[in-house]
This record gives structure tokens, C-alpha cells and sequence, in this order.
């Protein structure tokens, strides 16, 4: 008992110091990337969007049907969004990624990433 | 809805058109010498004969789903599960065509069993979209699948009928529609082997085994291949939900049918902007969702399929 409250212990520091750190960094870069994706309609808008590398993208649900975002790679994989729900997956390499909802298959989507350049690149 | 097959062949464009605007309670299948024959509504179910087998088609019962489409969506799964009790006839059984739940929680699972299993019949259950949320079926598997193979799918025999539940909800590929797989489709071919070709076939699935509408995703990917092992069977009878609404379409010896949902209604193909649930008129919902009431007749074709509203 002692062992498994000891370990609840050190998560919730763990927890703790990671929320820190989260909510930190924002302030700390002012140039961390974020775009969103909107699911509506039983589509992903804008279908096709093209981000730098280490942009975060954002799928949010706006319909009243749950939705997935699922690599066709599978890179990344959401659970199921329901309605507001969101999902984000940060794009750290240069390529075309090719995604869809795992449950109505016909919603497809791409996120394009293209290198970082210039100063940029280094935050 | 209980004339349909009466005149001639097939059904006729204005009785396809009626059947369109319905979608709710459920479906009384009877299956007649071989063809299933949808008998209408439940309403009218009381002048079927009470010889061969009936059984109970409902759908979709998104146990769980709260929007303005239908707040209270256990509650009107209550109602059709309520109108399946005051039939006058009891069915022998009742084929649920998957999306039991909405998001696949515990919870929704124990509510719809807690709700269906007050009409005390045997049930038997595919799986929808809706139901396999978690990825590896487990919630599904742990309480329908005993007896079955791969995600779910198995057969039955009732009366002479041959029954068979088909999963085309799992392993979905980008871009594409329902699959049913490489080896679902085997099991299929085996277990089709052997059978005479006059025995009577029921096949039911969650996502449409006919291209109803592949822009909306209503169709399965490679239901062809499946088609193609039934169709040396002169009596195929196809039952599918997923699109909240009644089509039927007839193709030789296969009758192709979709119950309504008891949750909520979806538009019809390309009315919309998308397949979501379609908000109407309170007063109007209960004559878009359903039940189906299947019966079946030695010595003729077709089954009856009775579709049947929770309110007229």
C-alpha cells in the first residue's frame, strides 16, 4: 500500500510539473504554431493545410456525430471525438500526411508540412 | 406498406416513395416461401398471418445520443421496445443492425440491454460504427459476441431460414465505404457451401450491402464479392440500417431493405448538406423512427416486411 501511494505521489508531482511546464511555454516562445481543423458536416475544413514543421495542428468536432482523426500512416491516431471534443498532433518533419475519420472513411483530409526555415526554424 | 410485392413484381415507385418518408420503430420481416416481405408498420402488422416465422428488425438506437435531434434517445428505444410488446403476434426473434450506443460507454451498453431486454426475445446483434469506438471491440465482443468469429459475425438457422450476421463496421480503409474483409468474406464462402440453393437467405449488416449513396459513405466496399456467393440462392433477403430512413431496392433474387433508426432521422441522399441527425418538428420524429417486422411464408417468394412508425 505504502509502495502504491508513494507512486501516486510521485505522479501527481510528475503531473503537476508537466502542467507547469505546459502552461509555461507559451509565454516563454512566442512562435509556437498552432492551426485548426474543423470537423463539420462530416468533412475536415480546410481539407488540405499547409503548416511549417513543428506546427501544432488542432481538429476540433463541431457535428453532432463523433469523428476520429486517423493517420492512413498511422503516425497518430485520435479516439473518438465527440461533439467539441479536440485532438491536436504536432508535425515535426517535412512531408504530406494523409489522414481520415476511422468511422466514415469517405471524410479524408491532408496536412502538408514543409520545412522550417529562416530564424523561425529554430523555435 | 402491406401490398408492396402483391401486384407483380417488385414495388411499386409510389410505395418506394411512401416507405422514404418513414423512419423510426422498427421493421416485422415475414419471411413467405423464400422472399422476405416488408409488412409496413407495425400498425398493420395485425393482418398478417400468423403462420411461418416473423421476426423483429430494429436499428440504430444511438443509446446515449442527446442532441436536438432526439434528447432522449433511450427513451424512445423504450417506446419501440413498448409497440414490439403489444404486438399481437409475438416474433421469434429480433435482428438488431448495430449503433446500439451512441459512444460505445459501458454505461449506454448496460441502458440498451437494460431497455431491450424488456421485450424478452432473443436478440441477436451486428455491431455499427457507434459500437466499436474503443478500437479493439472489447465492450462489443464482451457482451454479443459469444459464438461468433473475427469482429463479430456468425449464422443461424430459424425455420428453415438461413441467418446471417455480417460486421462491415471495423477495419475501415481511408477514402473507401463499409468493408467486410478478406476474411469475413471466406467464412462467408465456406459457410454458404453445401447449402441448398432453395434454402432461404437472411443476411444482415449495420452500413448498407448496396451502394445507396457512396458520397455520404452509405455502401460497403466489397459487398460484390459477398453478393456474388449468394447469388445461386433463389430467396436473398438483405437487411441493413445505418441510414436512419427505408429504402428498399430488389435486384433478381435479392431484396435489398434499410430499417428506421429509434433514435433519430437522417435526410435523404444529397438533401443536405450531410448525413447528420435531421431535426424536425417535434410532433414530427415519431413517425421517422421505427421498428420492422419481418415475416416469412413457405410457398411464396418474397418475405413481408412491415415498417413500422412509433406514431403514424
Amino acid at each position: 500500500m505504502t509502495t502504491i501511494a508513494s507512486h501516486i505521489r510521485v505522479a501527481t508531482a510528475l503531473a503537476v510539473a508537466v502542467f507547469a511546464v505546459a502552461t509555461a511555454l507559451p509565454a516563454a516562445s512566442a512562435h509556437v504554431a498552432e492551426t485548426e481543423v474543423k470537423i463539420d458536416n462530416f468533412a475536415f475544413a480546410p481539407q488540405r493545410v499547409v503548416v511549417k514543421a513543428g506546427t501544432t495542428v488542432i481538429w476540433i468536432n463541431d457535428d453532432d456525430i463523433p469523428h476520429t482523426v486517423a493517420s492512413s500512416a498511422r503516425l497518430f491516431k485520435s479516439n473518438a471525438l465527440d461533439t467539441k471534443d479536440k485532438f491536436s498532433f504536432t508535425f515535426t518533419t517535412a512531408g504530406a500526411y494523409e489522414y481520415f475519420c476511422s468511422l466514415h472513411p469517405h471524410m479524408t483530409g491532408t496536412i502538408v508540412v514543409e520545412a522550417a526555415t529562416g530564424s523561425r526554424a529554430a523555435q | 406498406m402491406t401490398s408492396d410485392h402483391d401486384h407483380g413484381r417488385g414495388v411499386s415507385r409510389r410505395k418506394i416513395l411512401e416507405c422514404m418518408t418513414w423512419a423510426g420503430t422498427g421493421v416485422l420481416w415475414t419471411m413467405a416461401g423464400g422472399m422476405p416481405r416488408s409488412m409496413g408498420i407495425i400498425g398493420d402488422a395485425t393482418a398478417a398471418e400468423p403462420s411461418g416465422l416473423t421476426f423483429l428488425q430494429i436499428s440504430d438506437s444511438h443509446v446515449g445520443f442527446d442532441k436536438p435531434a432526439n434528447p432522449n434517445a433511450l427513451g424512445t428505444l423504450e417506446e419501440a421496445i413498448n409497440k414490439i410488446k403489444a404486438l399481437p403476434v409475438k416474433p421469434s426473434f429480433v435482428i438488431h443492425t448495430g449503433d446500439i450506443t451512441h459512444l460505445s460507454k459501458p454505461s449506454e451498453f448496460d441502458d440498451a440491454d437494460r431497455i431491450i431486454s424488456q421485450a424478452r426475445l432473443d436478440v441477436h446483434y451486428v455491431p455499427g460504427e457507434h459500437d466499436v469506438l474503443d478500437g479493439d471491440l472489447k465492450l462489443y465482443r464482451d457482451r454479443y459476441g459469444r459464438g461468433t468469429k473475427g469482429a463479430g459475425w456468425y449464422s443461424f438457422d430459424a425455420n428453415g431460414v438461413h441467418f446471417i450476421g455480417l460486421v462491415n463496421v471495423v477495419d475501415l480503409k481511408a477514402g473507401g465505404l463499409g468493408n467486410l474483409g478478406d476474411d469475413q468474406l471466406e467464412w462467408l464462402e465456406d459457410d454458404l457451401k453445401g447449402r441448398s440453393a432453395s434454402t432461404p437467405i437472411v443476411v444482415f449488416a449495420h452500413i448498407p450491402l448496396w451502394s445507396v449513396y457512396p458520397q455520404w459513405g452509405w455502401g460497403t466496399d466489397d459487398a460484390a464479392r459477398a453478393l456474388d456467393y449468394l447469388k445461386r440462392f433463389g430467396s436473398v433477403t438483405v437487411l441493413n440500417g445505418h441510414i436512419h430512413q427505408i429504402m428498399q431496392k430488389v435486384e433478381g433474387n435479392v431484396t435489398f431493405h434499410t430499417a428506421m433508426s429509434t433514435a433519430f432521422p437522417q435526410p435523404a441522399p444529397g438533401m443536405a448538406p450531410s448525413p447528420g441527425p435531421m431535426k424536425v418538428a417535434d410532433d414530427k420524429l415519431r413517425a421517422l423512427l421505427g421498428v420492422t417486422d419481418v415475416t416469412f411464408k413457405r410457398g411464396q417468394q418474397r418475405l413481408a416486411i412491415i415498417d413500422q412508425p412509433l406514431k403514424g
